[in-house]
């Protein structure tokens, strides 16, 4: 950083030092206030015994170490790690192939993009009921079809049935999500000269060795930054187990989110709320430190 | 391409045909649940699938105008998104500028504090933040969410922004800059008019964005006719156990419309904006 001792006022203004400042302040403010601000009285909140309407005393480490014997958190954290794993897992995977197919030649091109990205424009809250409609124990779609093509001999129990429901939540986050890794995997994949291809072909080389050798090298960095964005976004998912499951049956489809909505706002333990949401954050500072290590990695491609 | 023609089928409008039906199949089935008589909805011997002619019906539409409070929810969340859209654009907008552009003490710890803002959950804020809310007298109003929302549309405008303004020349503006125009002079007459795409772009995410939130709003507000439309929907549509589900489905459906609108309408800028905010 460079220092600029004695410098006038006016030439500040003419540099951008001041201006800068002020240029930024909204945004500051904003993010002080609202941001930095809560995120510390989080971290105090989970070291007292506060309820709602009553702020508590200090009990130093209590809620963590009340956490740690607690039997619904740890099928929590469980859980959370579960379905992240497997929602980014599936969403890789189909998104890495949905971005191949859309990179072929189609005919109404534009169209089917369109289609495709619905599921990510269209608000959660309203999908996901469309979502709990269709595992209704009764009248689901689902298990209509399933049942009349004589692929199962009664429904299933969507969810009703813990595994099931863990399946189903999983299921909803990777048709929410999945527009995103295909549509930015897309722009990756348009983004690769053609003349690698070329080369590779007439080296002799497959569909899958030009795969493996030309597309997923030069697509890993954004591969890595669209996957630990997707981690932070799933873990940290609300939405989807509220409307579905409202993180039963048993526990066991609650995350952190859930289940600090859970204890700090119905249960009024503010405290204990606090400190299983502060769980997201080592989740978050990971994140942070690989994405940062992955931008990085990005920008000596260019 | 030399694959006979059954080999293409195969392997690209086979995956994509499944791909297309896993993507419509819930909002069809639930456009058709919303146009459906009860009659048809709850009859297991018909095929959920299909709608006969005279089992359609704006029963369930109608119904979410006179016994509900579907409208006042939905001009809630009008004034709601579009304040805070507002808001996060105005906020955004000279910061985005700032750090792409400027330079001055802090201005990279500034990006960087932007950047950790982007990522954190707002899953994380939310039981503090009704402390804060609480605090302001804010509790139950609808300004309490113009006010918190901003924590997660400011840091994604500011970033979507920086992102977009990377991306435009800088030689323009010096010229305009050598032309005699000084730097407000150049950013008003110069650079906003390039700015157009982004500022649009950045306030059509920050307006879905809002437009989709369920926790804060449930966790902020609990007289029924201050609910935004998301909330309104999930718990005063749903009662106990009994669900109405056409016009549940109808109230889904509605409720996305004014996003699914602006998708139509502005579908490129969408497509930008995400691949904006993850690759720059």
């Amino acid at each position: 950083m460079k220092s600029t001792p004695a410098v006038s006022l006016k030439e500040r203004i003419h540099t951008g030092q001041l201006s800068g400042y002020l240029f930024i302040a909204p945004a500051l403010a904003i993010i002080t206030l609202l941001v930095a601000y809560p995120f510390l009285k989080a971290i105090l909140l989970s070291f007292t015994d506060s309820t709602v309407g009553h702020s508590g005393g200090f009990i130093g480490l209590d809620n963590y170490a009340r956490l740690g014997g607690n039997e619904t958190f740890r099928q929590t954290l469980q859980n959370s790690v579960v379905y992240t794993v497997f929602s980014v897992g599936t969403k890789t995977v189909l998104g890495l192939g949905l971005a191949l197919l859309l990179n072929r030649e189609l005919p109404w091109k534009r169209l089917i993009r369109g289609i495709i990205l619905l599921p990510w424009v269209i608000p959660s809250t309203l999908s996901t009921l469309g979502w709990l409609w269709m595992f209704d124990p009764i009248f689901s779609v689902i298990n209509w079809a399933t049942v009349h093509l004589n692929l199962m001999e009664r429904g299933l129990p969507w969810l009703s049935d813990p595994y099931l429901a863990m399946i189903s939540i999983i299921v909803v986050n990777t048709w929410r999500g999945l527009p995103f890794f295909a549509i930015t995997l897309l722009a990756g994949l348009v983004s690769i000269p053609p003349d690698l291809y070329r080369a590779a072909k007439m080296d002799g080389a497959g569909p899958i060795r030009t795969f493996r050798y030309v597309t997923l090298p030069l697509l890993k960095p954004l591969l890595l930054v669209v996957i630990l964005f997707s981690t932070i976004m799933t873990i940290s998912d609300f939405n989807i187990v509220y409307i579905l499951t409202k993180g039963g049956p048993m526990n066991m489809t609650h995350l952190l989110s859930t289940l600090s909505f859970q204890v700090g706002l119905s249960g009024g333990r503010l405290g204990q709320g606090a400190a299983v949401s502060l769980f997201l954050f080592p989740v978050l500072a990971v994140v942070v430190y690989f994405q940062l290590k992955a931008i990085r990695l990005g920008t000596t491609y260019d | 391409m030399t694959s006979p023609r059954w080999q293409r089928w195969l392997t690209v409008y086979a995956p994509l045909t499944a791909f297309l039906v896993f993507t419509l199949l819930p909002l069809y089935n639930m456009f058709l649940t919303s146009i459906k008589a009860d009659s048809a909805v709850y009859n297991l011997r018909l095929n959920p699938f299909l709608v006969s002619l005279g089992a359609l019906t704006p029963d369930h539409y109608k119904l979410l105008f006179t016994d509900t409070l579907f409208p006042t929810w939905l001009l809630n969340s009008l004034f709601v998104s579009l304040a805070s859209t507002l808001i996060a654009v105005a906020a955004s907008l000279p910061a985005a500028y700032a750090i792409s552009r400027m330079n001055f003490r802090g201005v990279k710890i500034f990006g960087f504090a932007i950047f950790v803002t982007y990522l954190v959950p707002y899953a994380l804020l939310f039981l503090p933040l009704t402390q804060v809310v609480a605090g302001l007298r804010l509790t139950d109003t609808l300004w309490s969410l113009v006010v918190t929302y901003p924590t997660f549309l400011v840091p994604f405008c500011t970033w979507l922004l920086m992102g977009y303004f990377k991306s435009l020349p800088v030689e323009i503006e010096k010229s305009a800059m050598i032309d005699g125009c000084n730097r407000l002079q150049s950013l008003i007459r110069v650079v906003l008019p390039m700015a157009v795409p982004g500022i649009v772009c950045a306030a059509l995410f920050a307006f879905s964005m809002a437009w989709n939130d369920l926790l804060y709003s449930l966790v902020f507000i609990s007289p029924a006719e201050t609910k935004t439309l998301t909330v309104g929907v999930v718990t005063e549509l749903i009662r106990g156990d009994i669900y109405y589900w056409g016009s549940l489905m109808a109230g889904a459906f509605l409720g996305a419309a004014p996003v699914i609108v602006f998708y139509v309408l502005f579908m490129d800028y969408y497509v930008s904006g995400m691949t904006v905010g993850a690759i720059k």
